[in-house]
């Protein structure tokens, strides 16, 4: 049972939907962003999505694409990710942090050896976004079988038919993207995706955290209450790009927290 | 014949869009079933008659297909050696190979009800071909091209204007060609519903390359018909220019059992390839990787971030190259060179000079390969090379690297 595994299963007991938030990798550099990331279980993160920054980033928006430009700038690379890991690590033994970003970095890397590295830094799942099930044998299958969660996007256009597909190898959480586009772009809105989540339940055991398009503590409210979990990224990643402080930035963190929680 | 049948080049991709293990579909989930419905669709058009009907009429009467297969008299004379043909491929509408396939894509396109068309572009050919196709079935269009190349291509962002378009600066990344593909996919994960995508190469997820290969392989099928009826023989080797390598893989692919037919694909080289990234040389200088949804050589850094590759040719500024052509470097079936942006501004020259043909930037890396070959063959060896565009569009570039004033001529 991985950290992602017991999490949601303790947060099943409490009644409460996980808050997860996604923060780039070394952005806008490595210390900062440590900072930053050390600080998000205090301010309510139950799980930490933590980018893994790419130069083509293609299901991004602007503000990730340009979180991504950041770091890569900064020196970031697959290697000082997993170190970043490592450190946060050190001092934090049970959050557990799920690595999400596109393929080549890790194909680059080689698999086998990013595995052995990735589990060794501390990682405990990844989501991978251009790797969809009809290519499960490149990283997700010797992912589980390594003891690390691979947590599937399933969208909109995931029909009836396909869901059975999309879920067969995921596992930890499935991840429901509230719209169809990219990150930081339209509004998730609870009322089409209450429907959709209850859809995947009654295929699945598996928890559903609900991403793409939330802003705000209120829209985490209203997705926490259809959701396993709520997911928010670009809404962190704009308030450090305009130059809050890490500070500043987890105080931020904390109202969406409050919010998914059902707390406040 | 189960051996010979066995032992085929043309047999892919397999079930999985795998070129040996070149290609693949590395895309998002919200794309997945797109790229599915697509390929059903693609699969029902390939074996119907009515499909093909209306490709050839287009084909025959828009595009002015077929395209003459050229003897090149006085470049011959020049060379000294290779008797060579020219497959005029600047001459279909649109000036370049690029409209044999957007035809394909937008009838499919129509079939499956889509109303709003994309593209990505670089030096703008396939984008005024897209651009093109979609003002002749009242088809709205959106062309994502980098800023950078917007710059340099003038010309052929107020074509694509004229032609209806909307043409979108792309400024993420360094906005070049792949920064443009990124956008692309972009838009597409966002409108679902009534868009299609159109690549304008032999890349992207499957079935795009296998696909845009057998809408493109229309090139090679005529030369096969017409070198038979010229020479009495099938030619002895092959040269085409490759980006990301539709038009070498339209001439290449008819030829690729041929085994007596040698194949020569030709890169852009750049300032050279040994000189680190000032070239986009993906198979010479590059390694495996994935990106755009398939596995292919690209250039890329240590730790697989994606490098821009440097060309003076718009058309050839793209880090990655076809699955396919990784595929038939690896099994050496084609070989694969690399030619530097001097030696195809001295080949752009010559072509002008001896066959009165002002070809595009992209062809000349082509002719500049041959420039090299051709001397040192007997005389009855038989080259064929795709002059898959014409030079309208480059003028203003080739004046620039050649230091002239295009408005004085001083």
């Amino acid at each position: 049972m991985t950290r992602i595994d017991q999490t949601f299963r303790r947060l099943k007991a409490e009644g409460r939907p996980a808050f997860v938030t996604y923060v780039m990798a070394g952005d806008p550099d490595f210390e900062a962003s440590l900072d930053l990331v050390r600080g998000l279980p205090g301010a309510g993160a139950d799980v930490i999505e933590l980018g893994l920054p790419f130069t083509d980033p293609m299901a991004d928006g602007p503000t990730i694409q340009l979180a991504a430009q950041r770091a890569l700038g900064a020196g970031m690379t697959l290697a000082r990710t997993l170190e970043l890991a490592r450190r946060f690590r050190q001092s934090d033994p049970e959050t557990p942090i799920v690595l999400m970003g596109y393929y080549n970095p890790i194909y680059s890397r080689g698999v086998a050896d990013f595995l052995t590295e990735a589990k060794a830094a501390g990682i405990d799942g990844l989501i991978v976004v251009d790797l969809p099930p009809e290519e499960d044998e490149e990283l997700c299958i010797p992912a589980n079988a390594a003891g690390m969660n691979f947590i599937r996007l399933a969208t909109p256009t995931t029909d009836d038919a396909r869901l059975p597909k999309v879920l067969q190898n995921t596992s930890g959480f499935l991840y429901y993207v509230s719209i169809t586009g990219i990150t930081g772009a339209a509004e998730a809105n609870a009322d089409l995706v209450a429907p959709e989540v209850a859809r995947i339940k009654a295929a699945s055991d598996i928890p559903v955290c609900v991403g793409f398009g939330i802003k705000t503590p209120e829209a985490a409210r209203a997705i926490g209450r259809i959701a396993d979990g709520v997911v928010v990224g670009s809404a962190i990643v704009e308030r450090l790009a305009s130059g809050q402080s890490p500070a500043t930035v987890l105080e931020f963190v904390r109202t969406l927290a409050d919010g998914a929680h059902g707390d406040g | 014949m189960p051996n010979e049948l066995f032992n085929s080049f043309m047999s892919g991709p397999d079930e999985r869009g795998r070129f040996g293990n070149y290609g693949g579909r590395f895309v998002s989930e919200t794309l997945m079933p797109l790229i599915l419905s697509l390929e059903a669709e693609y699969e029902h058009a390939k074996t119907d008659p009515a499909f093909w009907a209306e490709m050839d009429d287009l084909w025959k009467h828009y595009v002015g297909r077929p395209s003459p297969l050229y003897f090149a008299e006085r470049m011959t004379e020049r060379f000294g050696g290779a008797r060579i043909y020219l497959k005029r491929d600047e001459l279909n509408h649109t000036g370049a190979h690029k409209i044999n396939n957007v035809l394909g894509q937008i009838l499919l396109a129509r079939r499956m009800g889509k109303t709003r068309i994309i593209a990505e572009t670089g030096a703008g050919q396939h984008g005024v071909a897209t651009a093109t196709v979609c003002a002749r079935f009242g088809l709205q269009c959106v062309v994502y091209m980098g800023a950078h190349d917007v710059e340099r291509q003038a010309p052929n962002v107020f074509r694509m204007r004229l032609l209806g378009a909307e043409v979108v600066p792309v400024t993420s990344g360094r906005g070049t060609l792949k920064d443009a593909m990124n956008d692309a996919l972009r838009d597409w994960v966002t409108n679902v519903e009534n868009t299609f995508y159109c690549i304008g190469t032999v890349a992207g997820p499957h079935p795009y390359p296998a696909m845009v290969r057998d809408f493109q392989s229309i090139i090679g099928k005529e030369v096969r018909t017409q070198i038979m009826e010229r020479e009495g023989r099938l030619p002895d080797t092959l040269v085409a220019a490759i980006g990301g390598g539709s038009n070498a893989m339209g001439l290449f692919y008819p030829f690729l059992d041929d085994k007596d037919v040698q194949i020569i694909g030709v890169e852009a080289g750049g300032k050279g390839v040994n000189m680190k990234m000032q070239h986009c040389a993906s198979l010479t200088g590059g390694r495996p990787g994935v990106l755009h949804g398939n596995r292919t050589y690209l250039l890329q850094d240590d730790d697989g971030q994606i490098q821009e590759g440097f060309s003076i040719s718009a058309g050839l500024d793209y880090p990655g190259i076809g699955p396919e052509h990784s595929w038939l470097h690896d099994v050496g079936r084609a070989k694969y060179v690399a030619i530097t942006d001097k030696e195809a501004l001295a080949a752009f020259q010559l072509s002008c000079e001896t066959e009165g043909i002002i070809p595009a930037l992209e062809p000349s890396y082509a002719l500049a390969h041959v420039a090299k070959i051709a001397p040192g063959l007997p005389r009855d060896h038989l080259i064929v090379m795709n002059m898959c565009g014409r030079g309208d569009k480059d003028i203003f570039t080739v004046a620039k690297a050649l230091n002239v004033n295009i408005n004085t001529g001083a």
